[in-house]
């Protein structure tokens, strides 16, 4: 793990879950797998906050252990599993694309608990429908059971693995910690439950009103007196799901946006076929004929078997490569090389980079020498027309910030320098790289100031939410309007506008964070999947 | 060796015009310190991306960091003791939900490991175990204190302290009970006192003049 990354992984667990967990959590990411004593020790923090932290890492499924010889339990933390915290908002806001309101707030319990049991999921998000719903509906549970099953179908929720069901009593002790197993055809079958139900919705004297203190805690085990049907059988968000339908997004916009919205109709098509088909890290989709295709195509769109024929063609004499024929029956085969159309991205991701970074000029360089593969000095500046001075100068600037590597080709077998070969030449897979920690070390250095920025303004922040509190507390008893307004004109008007300047700080730096973790997930996935291709 | 041949004269050991140089030119200057921390950038960054979907999901961004923050997963860390205690701490703490993890799922090692059945996890155990002990302790404190100014002994408290010290780890390790913990310092204390000298407690046997005349005739010594 690179520090960047473990900077980032610390900021992360700190923002979420608290200093005693990011402490031990980034602790493991550092050592790797280490037992609970261990642990213990080494970051100077009690026991009983280890299990604690642990048990919540373990909840999220950003730890996991395993047994080990002579009973001894070794944790371990998945660094990159706790970089997904920062695509959340985007995996809640595609299953509200997909699957609307519903769909959304399941998968963003989900996400929230870690794992939850169906009934569990249920219950709270029919709960929290029906908070938003007008006076006197509430929402069926069986509404939202129909929507974690289409959720289920479709892969985006998956069943974690579970304790194994022991047949006969065992004779010896019983295992330090579970072995949990998750069979295959398993994975996405959700059990036969009969939720009937309907949400409910909360008191408003429950509700916690600014700093009020309770006498007495409602006690949540109550409500649970019955036995819960599907105890057990926990339910995650599927996050490679997930990935899958944005590389499918990225691919079909790419598509848009180099040819037409017909062909990347086509594409998206296509893609849909293969969802079930395809797994997630297959170098190219299974082949589809034309004529399943034209069949398959969305409602809407009349084109004609010829134009669809043509549009095919087109796409796969296309120098990007996307879309490919792979033989002749059922008129004409096709296949979307996934792993090539991943390198197309990631390669104009570096492009737009290069550009935004150093100049159209800079940018046409390197286009050049990724054309080339390999080209001296003396080329470039030929073949880009830029003046000797200015190509130099780009080179190297392109050079030094590592977008660019030297191959020596030595002519005679001492490697003298004056007589060895120099071409320059772009790794795509070690541009990526070095790309991808960058983007990691930005989006720490976000987060770091966004955190700056609120703690500065942290006592005008206070006072803000209590001038809040005051006024909805007055509404609520019924004030008039000219009390209302005295009690607004506490915040004087240099104060209201700093809360703006700081309101409009903050938002930006977190809509970079979302942008930026964008580009995270192009580069990744052209990493993993080239790793896997090698 | 062979790269002495220049004899004094700057000379390069490969063909400098292969690098783009040409013979003869002044090199750039050598840097001899770190790069700028905010280097000058010639080219400003595009614009953020604006839609209905970026605005929700920065909107999802914001309530989710809140909503983790009030989740029973997030634990606070505990905060030292300040200087003035704080009126509207009081009416300011966050009530979180009670959240236990499934044992089934996690190591036996992670249970909290308690003699008789309780619901809660451990640390907060290990808390009301802490406080229980103390609150018995100050009431064991008290009482000793009285029986100290009968005795006059001053080097109990001393004593006293290294137990309360003592009983204090023994509850933090949480092995045990509230009651049990405290019943058994309480026969400890007991057993302490009275082994610790020859006398036996009721041995000394307040007079009836002890309390009645100690404003008077205080200059008088007693015989």
């Amino acid at each position: 793990m690179t520090q960047a990354e473990i900077k980032l992984c610390s900021l992360l667990l700190q923002e979420h879950f608290g200093e005693i967990v990011e402490k031990i959590g980034v602790h493991l990411i550092r050592t790797g797998s280490q037992p609970l004593r261990v642990i213990a020790d080494d970051t100077g923090t009690s026991l009983d906050q280890v299990k604690k932290a642990l048990c919540v890492l373990v909840q999220h499924n950003l730890v996991s252990y395993q047994v080990h010889k002579r009973g001894v339990v070794e944790y371990e933390a998945q660094c990159s599993r706790v970089l997904r915290i920062l695509r959340y908002p985007r995996y809640i806001y595609t299953t509200k694309t997909l699957y609307s309101d519903t769909g959304e707030l399941i998968v963003e319990e989900l996400l929230l608990n870690g794992k939850l049991t169906m009934s569990a999921v249920v219950k709270k998000v029919a709960d929290r429908l029906t908070e938003t719903m007008e006076d006197g509906k509430t929402m069926d549970y069986a509404e939202v059971s129909n929507t974690f099953v289409r959720l289920v179908d479709t892969h985006f929720v998956q069943r974690c693995p579970s304790v194994p069901t022991t047949e006969n009593s065992d004779p010896g002790p019983p295992p330090p910690a579970p072995t949990l197993v998750i069979n295959e055809k398993d994975m996405y079958l959700v059990p036969k439950l009969s939720l009937i139900g309907k949400g409910k919705r909360r008191r408003s004297s429950d509700e916690d009103a600014a700093g009020e203190p309770k006498a007495k805690r409602p006690k949540h085990t109550t409500d649970n007196k019955e036995p819960i049907p599907d105890d057990g059988i926990y339910w995650q968000a599927n996050l490679d799901r997930f990935h899958q339908h944005f590389r499918d997004q990225a691919i079909v916009s790419a598509v848009a946006n180099r040819m037409d919205q017909t062909s990347s109709e086509i594409v998206r098509t296509m893609l849909r076929m293969s969802e079930i088909t395809t797994s997630s890290s297959a170098p190219f989709t299974q082949p589809l004929s034309s004529n399943e295709i034209f069949r398959s195509l969305p409602v809407g769109y009349n084109i004609s078997k010829q134009v669809l024929d043509q549009y095919l063609t087109l796409l796969a004499d296309d120098p990007l490569e996307f879309v490919g024929k792979s033989g002749d029956s059922g008129g004409g085969m096709y296949v979307i090389n996934l792993h090539k159309a991943l390198a197309s991205l990631a390669t104009a991701t570096l492009e737009s980079v290069v550009q935004e970074r150093f100049g159209s000029r800079c940018a046409r360089i390197f286009r050049l020498v990724l054309q080339k593969k390999h080209i001296e000095q003396k080329q470039v500046e030929d073949f880009a027309m830029i003046p000797a001075k200015e190509a130099k100068d780009m080179l190297y600037k392109m050079l030094s910030e590592n977008f660019m590597s030297l191959q020596e080709i030595p002519k005679t077998p001492d490697h003298a320098p004056s007589r060895t070969f120099y071409l320059y030449t772009v790794n795509i897979l070690s541009a990526a790289r070095m790309l991808l920690h960058r983007c990691y070390k930005s989006i720490a250095n976000l987060i770091e100031r966004r955190q700056f920025e609120t703690k500065e303004n942290k006592r005008l922040l206070e006072k803000s939410q209590r001038v809040e509190a005051i006024i909805a507390s007055m509404q609520a008893t019924g004030a008039e309007d000219a009390q209302l307004q005295e009690i607004e004109e506490m915040i004087t008007a240099p104060e209201r506008q700093q809360l703006e300047t700081l309101k409009r700080n903050v938002n930006k730096l977190d809509a970079s964070e979302i942008q930026v973790d964008e580009t995270i997930f192009l580069l990744e996935s052209y990493i993993e999947c080239t790793m896997k291709r090698q | 060796m062979a790269g002495n041949k220049g004899r004094g004269r700057a000379a390069y050991t490969f063909n400098i015009e292969a690098v783009g140089f040409s013979k003869g030119e002044k090199l750039p200057d050598v840097v001899l310190k770190p790069p700028p921390l905010f280097p000058d950038t010639d080219y400003k960054p595009v614009p953020l991306k604006t839609g209905e979907g970026e605005e929700y999901m920065l909107a999802l961004k914001q309530e989710l960091r809140e909503t983790m923050r009030r989740m029973p997963y997030f634990i606070e860390t505990p905060e030292e003791r300040q200087d003035v205690e704080r009126y509207s701490k009081r009416y300011m703490k966050v009530y979180k939900e009670e959240w236990i993890p499934d044992w089934r799922r996690l190591p036996r090692e992670m249970m909290p490991r308690n003699k008789c059945k309780k619901a809660g996890p451990k640390p907060k155990k290990a808390k009301d175990a802490g406080k229980g002990t103390s609150l018995t302790n100050t009431a064991d404190v008290l009482k000793k204190i009285e029986e100290l100014e009968k005795r006059g002994d001053g080097e109990k408290s001393d004593e006293e302290n290294e137990e309360k010290e003592g009983s204090k780890e023994k509850s933090k390790e949480g092995d045990d009970d509230d009651d049990d913990d405290a019943a058994e310092q309480e026969e400890y204390d007991e057993e302490e006192q009275e082994e610790e000298n020859d006398y036996i407690n009721s041995y000394f046997e307040d007079g009836d003049d002890f309390g009645a005349d100690s404003d008077d005739n205080m200059d008088e010594a007693t015989y």
